[in-house]
């Protein structure tokens, strides 16, 4: 059994709170920048110009990306031989965000309660999502996730006759219908199969994915190929404004389902990509 | 690019164009979800507004908290359609321009028209970049908001997009037009 102090997450969820917001996933500007080529919209051109040159002086400046600096959310890969010692693995999350967003001059964008509606000030709680792993090590992701892409987030339960070619039309349809409010050019992830909530938790989760890297099943691999496409011919473009670069890539994540149940989420991450992991 | 002084002259209104790009330089006043559904209810009880919206343009923004030294934190544009339940009111009140992000509702887009008013597009997520265009930031009303409260900036060269104009053109129903494949 090896243990792990509970202040050593705290110190690491402030830090990745904090870096993540100011210098947004490189990878992701890269790809911004490539599309450039491709972009036959002036406007479309000017938005994506805009955009590297924020990242750039975000970077640079150590502030903000952008002003909506998210719901903190973490995925906990706890190993099954790891003991936190000096106290629960959840408040050491949520003192790291609130050192985090405190010290980094980030947004308190988190209400208490869906109806009361008060700000907490400092952006806890987390959203934490926990997973039992084999080994002795705890990793843990972050994301700081905008409210403007999540809103335009979707689940839905189709029919397996809706088969392969449904799954495509329902995401072009809607990613076409959200148009300029999730921030385009975005990044989709995609929950295929499970239940209603296994489906949103792998969407989620599939935006943790190194940027445009292949699902492993080459089934899988060539449906994120052909929605790439689909999405990209719809011209809505950057920023919902009219051009060829609405989405960076997709990520599909799969898992059994009912004979019965074809279910989807498709979760819209903004060109702000704020994802960040550490093993301890 | 077209420069684009605020308080927008109604003659300037009429002519910014779908599409435009420009940068504005002068007042805007901030308000978002809490500050426009609190403005709305003053204005049901018959209560002057904290702030005399006719002839301003309003800004949907909540800012990250200044560092020491900074005049603003960073300070891009939120989701514009949150605000569509009160806009048409806001409208009939007199306001002349709003700057967001994302498309409106067809109500929306018909009261602009109707009140000769425009919305422009600034780019979602460069918040960083916009900041740097916001010159002054007063408190004027709602203080415990937080970051929602009302503020009167100052800005120069803010780039936007003519997003609606005054005659009810809507980049975000026809912009897609000529790439769709």
């Amino acid at each position: 059994m090896r243990t792990i102090d509970a202040s050593e997450v705290t110190a690491r969820i402030r830090e990745m709170s904090i870096e993540s917001n100011y210098h947004v996933d490189p990878a992701y500007v890269r790809k911004v920048e490539e599309a450039k080529v491709g972009e036959t919209s002036s406007l479309g051109l000017m938005v994506l110009d805009q955009i590297t040159e924020n990242a750039a002086l975000a970077s640079a400046e150590r502030v903000p990306y952008c002003q909506d600096t998210g719901v903190s959310i973490v995925f906990a890969e706890v190993g099954q031989d790891v003991r936190i010692e000096g106290g629960l693995l959840e408040d050491a999350i949520n003192e790291g965000v609130r050192q985090g967003y405190r010290d980094g001059f980030l947004r308190g964008s988190v209400v208490n309660d869906p109806l009361r509606r008060v700000n907490t000030k400092d952006n806890t709680p987390a959203v934490i999502h926990y997973r039992v792993v084999e080994g002795d090590r705890l990793k843990l992701y972050f994301a700081a996730k905008g409210t403007g892409a999540e809103n335009m987030s979707m689940a839905r339960m189709l029919k397996p006759s809706d088969g392969r070619e449904g799954v495509i039309q329902t995401i072009v349809d809607h990613v076409f219908n959200s148009g300029g409010n999730p921030c385009p050019p975005v990044l989709l992830g995609i929950g295929l199969g499970g239940s209603i909530e296994k489906a949103a938790l792998q969407a989620k989760w599939a935006l943790f994915r190194e940027l445009g890297a292949p699902n492993p099943d080459p089934l899988v691999a060539e449906l994120e190929r052909d929605i790439l496409e689909a999405v990209n011919r719809t011209g809505v473009g950057p920023m919902g404004m009219g051009g060829d670069t609405t989405c960076i890539a997709v990520h599909v994540e799969t898992y059994a389902c009912h004979i019965g149940a074809l279910p989807i989420c498709v979760n819209v991450e903004c060109h702000a990509h704020r994802h960040a992991e550490v093993v301890l | 690019m077209r420069s684009v002084d605020l308080p927008l002259d109604p003659e300037v209104v009429e002519s910014l164009s779908m599409g435009e790009m420009c940068e504005l330089s002068g007042v805007l006043y901030t308000a978002r979800d809490a500050a426009h559904k609190r403005m709305l209810e003053d204005a049901a009880r018959g209560e002057p507004l904290p702030i005399d919206v006719a002839g301003q343009v309003l800004y949907y923004v909540g800012p990250t908290p200044p560092k020491p030294g900074a005049v603003i934190g960073s300070a891009g544009p939120t989701t514009s359609g949150r605000m569509d339940a009160y806009t048409p009111r806001m409208l009939e009140l007199g306001l002349t321009g709003m700057v967001g992000k994302g498309g409106r509702s067809p109500a929306v887009v018909e009261a602009i028209a109707r009140c000769r008013a425009v919305y422009f597009a600034a780019i979602g997520g460069t918040a960083a970049l916009l900041a740097k265009r916001i010159k002054e930031v007063e408190l004027i009303a709602y203080e415990d908001l937080g970051t929602e409260a009302i503020r009167r900036l100052v800005v120069e060269k803010f780039p936007v997009v003519v997003a609606v104009d005054s005659r009810g053109r809507d980049i975000f129903a026809e912009g897609y037009k000529a790439f769709a494949k």
